[in-house]
């Protein structure tokens, strides 16, 4: 893989996760968060970013599908949906694995011992490359840019759980919390 | 009507005065400069991002967007100093640097805005050590073929499909230098005004895959002409390559068009370029047509037309020209015509006043109508028994031998012999639009000339100078030499012409007036003023 | 307070004097620690007055920009019969700052209190607080403050029983460094890609979904109740130096650092000894090599101008570089500078948005080249050519994100040459080069 891209799973290609009928996200309580959502902007368009959050929330992952729909509850095109989701690094275009680290390697933690505490949790998760699931698919690791807790180095975060102050040293200890 | 407020500056030492908003790159234009440019289009919403169209504005302290700068009251830009030279030597860089070397393979050369101005003010050679970036084509659907590798992410495209068109299926996808145009899986470029996009891509990123390695672009003869797919006249260039049309482009038209073209008839051009033609006037003799003589067949024709009541086929694919004198050959001796037309979906363009894929096929409608033809499904009903029946460039699809039968003799003035016509007198090969010069009317009442694009068959004429002479055996007028004069006939005789003629008319092409001078409205066909007639 | 570490006896601590208490997070606890005075009485003065006090103090945007606040806010004309809007910068993305985290996430309702300020002075009743999609814990404990802002009557249609309505929305962003532009933090929150615009037309005159917008950073606005409550002279006083820079600074100490953390000193404050004394100097007696003192957008600075700099926005231009966001990122001789700016240089090339020719190529080529020298396959051309491109992506481009790739570089070519032109050269660095003066 080349490029900027965080090494996450290189394939844009969605389609082999595709096969199963699409079941619509915004329905019971996920309805009522959207249309509370909507009461907050003044135009549909506005509450892009927080349905597709909605939607990552329930499946993990943004599909076509889900950006189909999304689309069409907010009176958009599913490309111009697309076009916002390949933006912004969050939203995963694919399924991702149980634990999907991602650590800070940015000019701040990288002189703090970023790229040590990367190749530690390579190490203890298995996964052994960036962007490749564990044997187990249990894990994954990534690299990301600052994110924003540069006094407690390393910062990782584990799905949506942020964690402060990851050394080589407590890497195992992080590890072994994790079900 | 309120006065526009006026803003004076000076651009490269020309001064120049605008109307207020007026950015600084359209006032340069007023002023003979062309500031250059990527992203920008005066038919898009400005965009401002690929900076190739910075300026000095002095007392300013940054490069200023020419494009996204509105002009202010005693500016004094310039556009060709060192520092705007290296600014635009470096977005060409930038541009270059994971561009392909494609040139002797990309359809956008010759006619390609970064060969252009890279070879007026680029680098000579590029500082670029590293591997270029790479990803495979992709097919966009429609006519649209999308290459990557080439794209300088200008995102005319993707305004154009959301902003004119109301469709939007393009995106930009990823960011940074990782960025394309993207779309969505299963929603493709079939709208009917997608073609656009290849004409506004300035580089070979979008390619048109019926022109995909057919010609190159300094292998072209462009002519003026106008699309004949439908009434709505866009302004076209008909693109020859050794005589055979390769590809129709929109030409601007603030009135009619605009910038754009649809799908539909950027594409239906193979029928102009069709072999089988009639190349040779024919006459019946001994019980077969037989080739002839252009003298002959006219003067066999008038011979059968002299006492004869005539009943016209006639076509709305017919110049203005070659309808009027037709109508002439109608009412002699009382008699009728009728023409039909294909029809379609209407299919507008939104983000632009009036514009559409007009329902009604043909591009002159409205001149058929104006000439006194009626239009109607079946146009051999009124044919009277013993009538000499014209046919003038209908293919007769969907008729029989026996429909034709009633008519006492046949003339046929065709591209081909229709085949239930195979026993007419007599067969004069006329051109089709692109191989004369002509008007159309479209249906707001335009009249636009259209130029000729190729050259005629064999020994086929136009048909305007087959009328013209055909009238002329009959004794009715004098032989016409040039289109512009049969024009001029029909501005005499038509009051809703009279204030045209080729001239005035330009390359832009003027409005009908009615009678009272105001412009003729849209709608049911009216008559033409004295000298109107004819079967309705 | 220097936070997680005891407060420094040279701090001044304002902001962060209440980070670490747990119970300083709740509604009940703020006000104990005289919260939400400020509201009570800035919603009983006239807007206009208190855009005043603010221009007064002299509070300047704590984003990285130093705009005047109270100028700022005196953009937004009142009666125009148009909804206003306070957008609150919370997107903290630039390398080296995570000061904001700290307000947010200590004291919430510090923030929650200056928007609502902040949007009755400009005449809003809406105000999105756009929260980078990383901070998880800033998430959480702002929209559980705004739930019990809103419970309390606090703010919502009817705030503190004035009858005057003030929403606060949380709006939660999605991994977009970018997106802490001003302009592209609103198209963010329209729903679009993370764009810049193109100004003129200005916030405050077209903004969000076309509104006149103001745009301020988390400590610029959790900095107003205190202006409110002591007033503007007790924050104009609070100056060591530079009489435009007033109050005082979080700085964001990280890097190679023995006490790393968020720090509070009062502007002016000599710079050396901020570095070597009050966040503990560095770390198992190596050198000191250079620092960044505003994130990664700003200069680097050699010791020498480091230690002769005296803290706030005049200080740091006089010493080549800029206050920024006061991401202060310490880097000492065990560290390669070459691989420091790599990486600053593939984080903006990650980062930007890729409108803009110079900085969708210019940012991801300058990575190639230095990383390129990083590797031992440099020549010295490619400082030339480095040096170059970095010109070209100055000034040229809608944002800054452009010239920010290109400060780290050239300002590394220019006075740590020595490095790069022994990884040129091929030899390895271990020790403390010497630097142009």
């Amino acid at each position: 893989m080349g490029g900027f891209e965080s090494p996450d799973m290189a394939a844009h290609d969605s389609s082999a996760h595709e096969s199963a009928p699409h079941v619509p996200v915004f329905t019971g309580p996920r309805r009522q968060e959207l249309d509370a959502i909507l009461a907050k902007y003044p135009n549909k368009m506005a509450a892009l970013l927080p349905a597709l959050w909605i939607v990552q929330g329930e499946r993990g992952w943004i599909s076509e599908d889900s950006m189909a729909e999304v689309a069409s509850e907010l009176d958009l095109t599913p490309a111009y949906v697309k076009g916002v989701v390949t933006f912004y690094t969050m939203y995963h275009q694919h399924p991702v694995p149980k634990y999907f680290i991602q650590v800070c390697t940015t000019s701040p933690c990288g002189i703090c011992g970023a790229e040590d505490v990367v190749k530690a949790l390579l190490r203890h998760t298995g996964a052994g490359e960036l962007g490749v699931p564990s044997p187990d698919n249990r894990f994954a690791v990534i690299e990301v840019e600052c994110l924003g807790a540069c006094g407690f180095a390393t910062p990782i975060m584990i799905n949506e759980e942020f964690v402060e102050s990851v050394t080589v040293d407590n890497v195992q200890e992080v590890l072994a919390r994790l079900a | 009507m309120a006065d526009v407020k006026m803003i004076n500056l000076t651009i490269e030492g020309r001064p120049v005065s605008v109307p207020e908003g007026t950015s600084i790159l359209e006032a340069a234009k007023r002023v003979g400069i062309l500031i250059p440019h990527y992203c920008y289009h005066p038919g898009l919403p400005i965009a401002g991002v690929c900076r190739m169209c910075l300026v000095e504005v002095e007392k300013a302290p940054k490069l200023a967007p020419s494009c996204a700068t509105t002009v202010a009251e005693g500016q004094i830009v310039h556009v060709h100093t060192d520092r705007t030279l290296e600014a635009r030597k470096g977005v060409l860089e930038f541009l270059l640097i994971n561009h392909p070397l494609d040139c002797p393979i990309c359809d956008q050369s010759g006619e390609c805005e970064l060969q252009d101005y890279t070879f007026q003010e680029g680098r000579a050679d590029s500082r670029y050590r590293d591997p270029k970036r790479f990803n495979p084509v992709e097919d966009f659907g429609g006519d649209v073929l999308y290459v990557p590798n080439r794209c300088i992410l200008c995102t005319r495209c993707v305004r154009f499909m959301d902003d004119v068109a109301h469709d939007t299926v393009l995106n930009v996808s990823e960011r940074g230098d990782r960025a394309l145009i993207g779309k969505f899986e299963g929603k493709d470029m079939t709208n009917a005004w997608a073609g656009n996009v290849v004409d506004l891509c300035p580089v070979g990123a979008l390619l048109s895959k019926d022109f995909l390695n057919k010609s190159r672009a300094w292998e072209l003869d462009r002519t003026a002409s106008i699309c004949p797919s439908c009434t709505q006249g866009c302004n076209v260039m008909l693109e020859t390559r050794e005589g055979t049309i390769t590809r129709i482009k929109p030409r601007t038209n603030e009135e009619v068009n605009k910038y754009f073209i649809c799908d539909y008839g950027r594409l239906n051009y193979r029928w102009i370029n069709r072999t089988d033609r009639a190349e040779q006037p024919q006459v019946r003799t001994d019980g077969a047509l037989r080739s002839i003589d252009w003298d002959v067949a006219i003067h066999a024709a008038a011979s059968l037309l002299k006492d004869s009541r005539a009943y016209v086929v006639a076509s709305p694919y017919l110049s203005n020209e070659t309808l009027f004198l037709l109508s002439k050959l109608m009412k002699r001796n009382g008699g009728a015509g009728a023409f039909r037309a294909a029809t379609g979906e209407e299919v507008p363009l939104p983000g632009v006043e009036d514009l559409a894929l007009r329902r009604d096929r043909a591009a002159n409608v409205r001149g058929a109508e104006l000439f006194g033809f009626t239009r109607t499904d079946r146009p051999l009903e009124r044919l009277n028994d013993g009538d000499v029946l014209i046919v003038a460039d209908d293919d007769l699809d969907g008729f029989s031998a026996d429909d034709v039968s009633r008519a006492s003799q046949v003339i046929i003035l065709g591209t081909t012999l229709p085949a239930p016509a195979k026993d007419a007198a007599v067969l004069l090969p006329i051109t089709n639009f692109a191989e004369e010069e002509g008007t159309f009317t479209n249906l707001r009442g335009r009249v636009q000339r259209f130029m000729q694009a190729k050259p005629a068959p064999g020994l086929a004429r136009p048909s305007w100078l087959v009328l013209g002479d055909l009238l002329g055996a009959l004794g009715e007028q004098d032989t016409f030499y040039l289109p512009g004069d049969v024009f001029a006939d029909i501005a005499k005789s038509h009051s809703a012409f009279s204030a045209l003629s080729y001239e005035k008319l330009g390359m832009r092409g003027l409005p009908v007036l009615n009678g009272d001078g105001g412009v003729k409205q849209s709608g049911a066909p009216e008559g033409l003023g004295a000298g109107a007639g004819g079967a309705r | 307070m220097g936070y997680p570490h005891p407060s420094h006896a040279r701090e001044t601590p304002v902001l962060s004097r209440h980070f670490g208490e747990e119970e300083a997070r709740t509604l009940d606890g703020w006000k104990k620690r005289g919260g939400y005075q400020a509201l009570e009485k800035a919603l009983t003065m006239a807007p206009g007055d208190i855009v005043n006090i603010v221009k007064e103090s002299g509070l300047r945007g704590r984003g990285g920009a130093g705009f005047p606040t109270g100028m700022k806010w005196s953009f937004m004309k009142p009666g125009d019969g148009k909804p206003h809007y306070l957008c609150c910068n919370a997107d903290e993305s630039e390398p080296g700052t995570f000061k904001d985290r700290e307000v947010m996430r200590w004291t919430p309702h510090a923030l929650i209190e200056g928007c609502a300020i902040g949007s009755y002075a400009i005449g809003a009743e809406t105000c999105y607080i756009y929260i980078r999609g990383e901070f998880t814990e800033p998430l959480v404990v702002m929209e559980r403050a705004v739930r019990e802002a809103y419970d309390a009557g606090v703010i919502g249609p009817n705030a503190m029983g004035t009858g005057k309505r003030i929403d606060v929305h949380i709006h939660k962003g999605a991994g977009a460094y970018i997106c802490g532009e001003e302009t592209a933090l609103m198209e963010s929150l329209e729903g679009r890609r993370g764009n810049p615009r193109i100004k003129p037309p200005f916030p405050a005159v077209s903004g969000v979904f076309g509104q006149p917008t103001t745009i301020n950073n988390v400590e610029t606005l959790a900095a107003v109740p205190e202006i409110l409550m002591k007033g503007a002279d007790w924050y104009k006083g609070m100056c060591l130096s530079n009489p435009k820079s007033t109050g005082t600074k979080l700085y964001s100490v990280c890097g190679n650092i023995r006490r790393p953390g968020t720090y509070e000193v009062v502007m002016g404050f000599p710079f050396g000894e901020f570095l070597h004394d009050v966040c503990g100097g560095a770390i198992e007696r190596r050198k000191l090599k250079a620092v960044i003192p505003g994130g990664a957008s700003v200069p680097i600075q050699t010791m020498a101008e480091a230690e002769a700099t005296l803290m706030d926005y005049e200080g740091f231009v006089a010493q080549g570089s800029m206050l920024g966001s006061g991401g202060v990122i310490v880097i000492d001789e065990k560290q390669s500078m070459v691989r420091v700016i790599a990486r600053l240089a593939r984080f903006f090339a990650h980062e930007s948005c890729g409108q803009c020719t110079q900085c969708r190529e210019g940012t991801a080529w300058t990575t190639k080249i230095v990383e390129r020298i990083r590797d031992g396959q440099g020549t010295m051309e490619d400082l030339d050519t480095l040096l170059s491109i970095g010109e070209n992506m100055t000034g040229t481009t809608i944002c800054v994100l452009s010239d920010s790739c290109a400060v780290p570089v050239m300002s590394g070519i220019k006075k740590f040459r020595g490095e790069f032109e022994a990884l040129i050269h091929g030899k390895r660095v271990h020790s403390v080069m010497t630097q142009v003066a």
